[in-house]
């Protein structure tokens, strides 16, 4: 009996030192970025990288980093991408689902199979022909163009508004009808406000990878003075001040923070949202 | 009898309003889908047969794109790399199983945990690319943790110049983003097994590792098979790090980053549209072929076990309910 009890705290022992383990590894790269960003020019040079900073108070960098990048600039572009394509997701989003759930009709299956196939195309490939359509549509080096590529509506926020729909119950529908409303109506006056965790979990889903998206922002908002976005303006930092890494953090850490804010006020969401998501993807 | 209706009359009764209703609702995002998906794959297709750049006159070659291809040395070469990413992406999913089936049961601090190791997946490409120049930068992050572990700077290698690791160090950053992610599916998915199962065996005295046998792995299979058939196409179409942190220099240049440069620097559009449909094509199969092994192993390996023992489980976590009742 005592031996089963020690075997036991070994294994919890096991347990958390191995749960430690895995968490120190994934925030050390973010915390020794985070040490480094608190120090000066010298500092930087002399001391070892994981050295603690003189100051927690040395924010030179955080300004510095911030002005050399233009991030005034890039945090106004990002939010307006944002509030953009948040909004108009969801609305295209939302009304699909609508339609895809409440109505029977030939294509129903074919629409829902051809979103989930373009879900599995790699996006790196497309781009190389879709480069030549926003070309064509004067789309290069335009916030709007690049907000319309944007919106194209992910087949994750269509499943989780599907899933909701399927929770609503169609005599809800079938009432409003009764009472002499149409569809549009029943969509905007009844379903769409039941709607709101969902697009509240999709938005915030669609909103950090809308955030943090900077490979079709780098490859058609080619202006950078003038178009960055929060993730591209971290391109000011490749070349000349490539070595400055103080500086560098601090600008990492500036990009980082507004979906770590996000994350803490909204880790439930998140989980559940990518868990609706994969199970039926 | 019926009464051939006017236009007007239709588009007022029900399915003149359902018909009106679906066009509204569907136009938009069915017209972004054509244009931003079906139209440029179809364009693709339509390139690589021709020797072009974006703007200016187009030659019609025929299949020498795809030739060239399998010609070149940094074209088809480079998917040897997808090798290191399918090895990570194993290391990946196992870790993530191991981590999911710890924090679903109840540990002290869990949350705390679960949230430090996913927030990775929430950081930018860009930023992720400058942390790990840093991190792997010599003497800096990564040597000093190896030092404090005894290791001696001068035995340590180049991270990301030395080609016999830096394959490695860049799958080390990959796995690193995405092992939080995937916990966080495998815990969503191990929730969601009935508690009762649990419990019913418990009684029947099966220790943790029988639960996770038969208890959680049979009910996270689906979830565990996407994730193998998402991981091994994802390597094949690994990009990203390389991308980031080291520009595909030093020999980590993997098939996307390539045929990224050769369509947008070099702007050979033909000859990158023919490796892109090349991989697609590679892809295709290898899903397909993926998604029929699973389909035969599960039928074979489904015979009794799982199955079995979860129905008696059921019917042994019903006749305690009956009991309790009396």
């Amino acid at each position: 009996m005592s031996i089963s009890k020690i075997l036991r705290a070994v294994l919890t022992t096991a347990k958390y030192i191995s749960l430690i383990f895995f968490s120190f590894c994934a925030v050390l790269p973010v915390v020794s970025c985070f040490i480094t960003a608190f120090k000066t020019d010298v500092e930087y040079q002399t001391t070892n990288v994981m050295t603690m900073p003189q100051s927690w108070l040395n924010f030179d960098n955080f300004v510095q980093a911030f002005t050399k990048a233009g991030m005034a600039r890039a945090f106004m572009n990002s939010t307006i991408i944002l509030i953009c394509v948040l909004f108009f997701s969801v609305m295209i989003g939302t009304q699909l689902a609508y339609v895809l759930n409440r109505f029977k009709f030939f294509g129903n299956t074919i629409i829902r199979a051809l979103f989930l196939f373009a879900s599995q195309l790699p996006g790196v490939a497309m781009q190389i022909a879709v480069y030549e359509i926003m070309y064509n549509l004067g789309f290069i080096n335009s916030l709007v163009g690049y907000i319309i590529m944007m919106c194209g509506t992910d087949i994750i926020s269509i499943y989780i508004y599907i899933q909701f729909f399927e929770n609503i119950d169609y005599s809800l529908d079938e009432s409003a009808i009764i009472d002499g409303a149409n569809y549009f109506t029943i969509f905007y006056k009844v379903l769409f406000p039941l709607l709101k965790p969902a697009i509240v979990t999709s938005c915030i889903l669609k909103g950090v990878s809308t955030y943090n998206e900077y490979y079709c922002a780098n490859l058609y908002l080619q202006d950078k003075k003038k178009y960055a976005t929060v993730a591209t303006s971290l391109y000011t930092f490749v070349g000349p001040l490539g070595s400055k890494y103080n500086l560098i953090c601090a600008g990492v850490i500036i990009s980082l923070l507004p979906a770590l804010i996000v994350f803490v006020l909204c880790q439930k969401q998140i989980y559940s949202g990518l868990t609706a998501g994969a199970v039926k993807g | 009898m019926k009464h051939k209706r006017t236009f007007k009359e239709w588009i007022k009764s029900r399915d003149g309003q359902q018909v009106l209703v679906m066009i509204a609702f569907m136009i938009v995002p069915l017209l972004l889908l054509f244009v931003f998906t079906y139209l440029p794959f179809g364009k693709m297709f339509g390139f690589s047969f021709y020797n072009m750049k974006y703007v200016g006159a187009r030659k019609y070659v025929g299949f020498k794109n795809y030739l060239k291809v399998f010609q070149r040395d940094d074209c088809f070469g480079a998917l040897k790399l997808s090798l290191y990413y399918m090895l990570g992406s194993v290391v990946q999913l196992v870790l993530a199983l191991y981590l999911a089936t710890v924090l679903s049961f109840k540990v002290k601090g869990g949350a705390i945990f679960k949230g430090f190791m996913f927030f990775p997946y929430l950081i930018n490409g860009i930023a992720i690319g400058f942390i790990f120049k840093f991190f792997y930068t010599r003497g800096f992050v990564f040597d000093t943790v190896l030092q404090w572990c005894g290791f001696q700077l001068d035995n340590l290698p180049y991270w990301l110049r030395d080609q016999s690791i830096n394959n490695f160090s860049l799958v080390g950053t990959s796995v690193w983003r995405y092992f939080g992610q995937n916990m966080v599916l495998f815990i969503g998915a191990i929730m969601s097994v009935d508690s009762e199962l649990y419990e019913a065996a418990m009684l029947d005295g099966a220790n943790r590792f029988q639960q996770f046998k038969y208890i959680i792995m049979p009910s996270i299979k689906t979830i565990i098979t996407l994730n193998v058939i998402l991981s091994i196409t994802g390597s094949l179409s690994a990009f990203e790090p390389p991308y980031v942190i080291t520009d595909g220099a030093n020999g980590t240049g993997t098939y996307f980053v390539v045929m990224h440069e050769i369509a947008h620097t070099q702007q050979k559009v033909g000859l990158a549209s023919a490796m892109a449909i090349i991989l697609l094509l590679i892809i295709f199969m290898v899903t397909i072929l993926q998604k029929l092994f699973f389909k035969y192993v599960f039928r074979n390996a489904e015979d009794e076990d799982p199955r079995a023992a979860r129905k008696r489980e059921r019917a042994l976590a019903r006749s305690m309910k009956k009991h309790e009742r009396k």
